[in-house]
This record gives C-alpha cells, structure tokens and sequence, in this order.
C-alpha cells in the first residue's frame, strides 16, 4: 500500500527540485521550514522526530535542501515529511506538509475490530504491521 | 426632534421620524450594531420614515404611541435609522443605516438579535420590499459568543492535512439507500482519495435508514479507509431529528463510534444549532452545518437576508463548517459575492469592499474561523477555478462528480485528489494556474487514467447563469 497523508501522495513522488521548489514556496510565504521523520507512520501518530529544529527566517532553500539530504542519508527507510509552519494569530498551524521521502517498502496497516457487549457497536484500532517490531528496526527494506 | 411631551399628551398614530427613530445627527457608538437595509417603500411614503419604521418596529415602538414609554429611558433603547441613500440604478430602493444599542440583544443569543432585527419587520405594510443586507457586529457583543468548536487551523490539526483544499462528496442517491449500500459508497469515495463523505440535508431517520444503522455503517467504512490509505478520514453524520431529546441521543451515539465530525441543518433553528455547538464544544466534535432551506430568504435581491448576515450569525453561533457556495456549479451565487461570504467565514478583520457586497469592517475579535464549503455541481476540470477563487481553506465537495465517474466511485475520488494536488503543487511553483489550468491538469491526467477519464466526462460541463443577486457596484478592471 502507499499512505496518503500529506499534500502530494496521488502524484510520483516528487524529485528533488520539485522538492526544493516547495520549499522555496514556504520561503516565499515566511514561513518556518520544518523536517519530520518517523518509521511509525500511524494517522493518530501526531509527534514524529524532529530533524533539528524548525528553520525561521531562511532566506535559501538550499539550507533546508541539505538539512532535507542529511536526514535521507541518516534515515533511508523511514518516512520524512517537509512543514512549513506559520505562527500568526488565530493560524499557529502548519501551512504546508508533504511526505518528500518514503520507505520503498510499505506493509500498512491492520484494522483491529473488538464487538461491544451491546449493539453492533464496534471498537477499533488501527495498528501499524511496521510497529510490530521496535522503533528503529521497522522498514529494514 | 418634535416635542415629545406633546406627542404624548395628544396620544393617537405619530410617524416614526417623530417619535425618535429617524436622527440623521446621530453618531453611531462603536458598541453599535449596525445594520444596513434595502427598502422598497410603498409609494408615497418617504424613505427616511420607511426607515424610521424600519428602526421602530425592530426595536421598542408598536403603530401607536403608548404612555408606558415614559416609564424607561426610551432613547436609549429606541433604534436610531442615521442615514439614508438611493440604491444606485434602482430608483425604488433606498439603503437605510439602523444603529442598536448593546443593551437590545442577549448576550450570546441568536434567537434573541434575530428576533429583533428580523422578527416582525419583513412584514410590514408601510414596504413592499424589505432586505438586510449587512451587520456591523460590536466587539462588546462578539465577546458574548465562543464560536466555532475547533476552527480551520485546529481542524487541520485533527485531520492532519494541510495546505491543500479538503474534498469531500455527498451520498447520492440523498434518498433510499438501505445502511449497507451507503456505507459501500462512503468507504469508495474515502479509499479513492477523499478526505469526508456527508450526509444530504434530507436524511435523517426513514422507513428506509434509519439512523443508528447509517452511523454504524458509515463509521464502518471511515476505518476501513483509514485502513487502506494511512489518512484520517471523516463522515457527516447528519444528527438532525424532530426533537432536541433525538439529536442528542444521535450526537452521543456519533461520538461512542468515533466519529470525528457531526452534521446539522440549518433547518433546525438558531437555538438548537447553539445547543449542538456547545455540545460540540464539549465533547471535541467537528461540526458542519449544511444551510438548508437559506435560498427560502436569501436569494431575492429585493426582499430577505443575504447570505452574508446569516454567515456572520453563524459564525457568532459556533459552526465548523459551512455551505457558502461555489460561483462556479449549479447553485446561485455572483463570484465576487461568493468571495465576500467567504472572507466573512475566515479572515480576522474583514474591510468593507461594494464589490463583494461588504459595506462595513468587521474585527471578528478573536471568534475562529469557519471553513466554507462549496458543494454542487462542481469537477474535476474545474480545479483551477475553484483553486484560485477560494485558496486553501475551504471543503470541495463533489458529489456527482465523485460517484457518478464512469470507472467508479474510488476512481471518482481518486481523480478529485489527482487534479486537487498536481493544482496545488503548479500553484506553489508560481505557476499561473487560472492560465495553464487545462494543460496542468492535462499533463497530470497522464499518470491517472482516473482524472483523464473525469476530463473527458465532464471537462466542458459548465453552469452558466446569470445571477439573481448581484453587487450594486461594479469593479473597474484595472487592467
């Protein structure tokens, strides 16, 4: 399976400039380059690792490009996301989030199903097949 | 001013202006509501006193003087008309400034300012015509509101989706599908790529679906897309019923099965809307309101509400998301106006623009943002359209456009997100999208048979209307 989350999931994954071109509109805008990566990538996983911290005030993509390229070489199996976060008043949320690198391999999830006692009402839990195995042995290829 | 001791003394029918709702001298109070009216007065019967009726019968005044009158401070509660104008181009119809004082409304109730502002006054003999056109809402009274449960930014936390427009699609057929077969729907259109399903504004609990057997299902099918796909996913569990007791069992049930966001119709009424939005408030739901039955009031130019009083109310009353239109599908709605709703719906302080209909400034003091949804008659090929009209922060919501591809409903989905995206990510390149729309969305139907199939379908599909309401001032291109 692919996991769609993030803005540009339905379309081939996006080469390098078009990575940097995204950046460059997070720039443009002033807003906060962030990089994220995890090997947990469950919906309701909110809090994945920060690669350093976010980068305010870049006036070049070509930081955030290498931040970007450290962080794959570091991390070659694990999902990475790119933020640009915006603090003003009343927003204080990201404005941007795409997924620029993904394990090649995606197991997906399990949807685990528990009947109630009463009514036909089902519990669910969505678990990871990665998370099966510790943090940091997950997507070995 | 005449002498109001005398008026009293004599008793018996005075105008309006007489009686202290016409003051042309007055200065509104920046803890004024101010509202703007379009009258159509009988003829022989001058606007300023039209409005003085307007004034009077909107706040303290019956038709004829009474004594008790004399026993409060009557100025300060009477509503003041100050100014009166010709509608351009209209020679029937006059614009009409009202000023209310704090003390008229309840604090955080919508019943009560509409009771006022709109309670007896549309049927008043003295007009033939009667429209609110916009409100100028105090600080002092926002305050006396929570507003929306969550707002744009903190929903986009929840969901976890950002810097694009959400999509979703509504079932279709609205009516006679049994549980199991609308959830199949849901669960397609959530799996191909959708963010939300939602219920139609007409089902509720029938012979057919009940209710509890919906929400089962469609929960059902959110899981099993967040399943197949990794991504948070939602259905508008539609809680509207007859009575307040049912609402709240369906909203409590909506919450026991997980559902992150709950639906309501406007058709409810102003005081149970709040109630759900507490409710909401309460217990970390989402909540949608769909505006059924609005166009009844707010579509004729002459006589109504417009829209954008109603999404001010609804703002004030606490909603997540509402219907505000598309200018571009099968429902009413001039573009610039469509605009203007939509500024009303997200920005913190709104300025005054004739062009979109918007004659006062408007401090939201702080009341989040609703996320507009444009829904109805919109596609795939009309992406950089939309994109460009209404930025990120609203819901498209393709209904047919989803359901009705020719290779299936996922397909369907599948091709909204396609085109959704490859727009985003050739806008945020600096790409003129308004220009290169057709060729971007060509070029991205390349790697998705999915979209190469809705632009053949429905690529030429246009809704071109005249509208029925439109702005009394036109914009001058500039170049």
């Amino acid at each position: 399976m692919r996991i769609t989350q993030g803005t540009f999931s339905y379309l081939p994954d996006l080469t390098d400039e078009e990575i940097r071109a995204q950046i460059e509109y997070i720039i443009r805008n002033g807003w906060a380059v962030s990089i994220e990566y995890t090997d947990d990538p469950s919906p309701y996983n909110v809090y994945w690792n920060m690669w350093g911290l976010p980068m305010f005030d870049l006036q070049d993509a070509a930081a955030a490009m290498y931040e970007f390229q450290k962080c794959r070489e570091a991390f070659p199996n694990h999902y990475i996301k790119i933020n640009g976060y915006d603090p003003s008043p009343m927003w204080q949320a990201q404005r941007v989030s795409f997924i620029a690198h993904r394990p090649k391999k995606e197991p997906g999830f399990r949807l685990h199903r528990q009947l109630w006692s009463d009514g036909r009402r089902l519990k669910y839990t969505l678990e990871s097949y990665a998370t099966m195995k510790p943090e940091g042995e997950r997507y070995q290829e | 001013m005449t002498d109001k001791k005398a008026i009293y003394k004599k008793g018996g029918v005075v105008e309006y202006k007489q009686m202290g709702y016409w003051q042309p001298d007055y200065e509104p109070k920046e803890t004024d509501t101010i509202a703007l009216f379009r009258i159509t007065p009988q003829p022989g019967i001058e606007p300023e006193e039209a409005a003085a009726a307007v004034a009077g019968e909107s706040s303290t005044a019956t038709w004829t003087v009474v004594w008790t009158d004399r026993l409060t401070t009557l100025e300060r509660y009477q509503a003041k008309a100050y100014r009166v104008e010709p509608v351009p181009g209209n020679p029937e119809q006059y614009f009409a400034w009202i000023a209310y004082d704090l003390a008229l409304f309840e604090e955080g109730s919508i019943a009560n300012m509409t009771s006022s502002i709109i309670g007896n006054v549309f049927g008043f003999k003295a007009l033939r015509a009667l429209r609110l056109e916009d409100l100028r809402i105090p600080v002092a009274y926002l305050k006396t509101f929570k507003g929306a449960p969550h707002g744009i930014p903190v929903e986009r936390d929840m969901l976890n989706k950002y810097g694009r427009p959400l999509l979703g699609a509504t079932v279709k057929p609205k009516l006679g599908l049994s549980g199991r077969n609308y959830g199949r729907v849901v669960y397609e259109a959530l799996a191909g790529g959708l963010d939300f399903t939602k219920d139609d504004e007409n089902i509720n609990s029938q012979p057919f679906m009940r209710w509890r057997d919906r929400f089962l299902y469609a929960q059902e099918a959110v899981m099993r897309a967040e399943e197949v796909t990794g991504e948070r996913k939602g259905h508008y569990m539609n809680v509207t019923a007859a009575t307040m007791e049912d609402v709240y069992e369906r909203l409590e049930f909506a919450k026991e099965i997980g559902s992150i966001i709950v639906m309501v119709d406007l058709t409810m009424g102003y005081t149970a809307l709040q109630s759900v939005s507490n409710w909401c408030h309460r217990n970390g739901m989402i909540l949608h309101l769909h505006r059924a039955s609005h166009a009844t009031f707010t579509r004729q130019k002459n006589h109504g509400i417009n829209f954008r009083v109603l999404a001010k109310w609804m703002r004030m009353l606490g909603v997540d998301h509402i219907h505000a239109g598309t200018a571009v599908g099968k429902l009413e709605g001039d573009p610039n106006l469509v605009r203007g709703y939509y500024d009303i719906l997200r920005e913190q302080y709104v300025k005054a623009d004739p062009v979109k209909g918007i004659y006062f400034d408007q401090d939201w003091a702080y009341l989040p943002a609703v996320m507009p949804v444009a829904s109805g008659g919109i596609h795939a090929g009309q992406m950089h359209l939309l994109l460009s009209l209404f930025g990120d922060d609203v819901v498209l919501q393709f209904g047919g456009g989803t359901i009705g591809h020719p290779m299936g409903i996922q397909a369907g989905a599948t091709a909204n997100r396609v085109a959704l995206e490859a727009m985003v990510k050739a806008r945020n390149e600096g790409r003129d999208i308004l220009a290169e729309g057709p060729e971007i969305l060509k070029k991205a139907a390349q790697h998705s048979p999915a979209l190469a199939a809705a632009l053949e379908t429905w690529g030429s599909v246009t809704f071109d209307f005249a509208s029925t309401d439109t702005p009394d001032v036109l914009s001058t291109p500039t170049s």
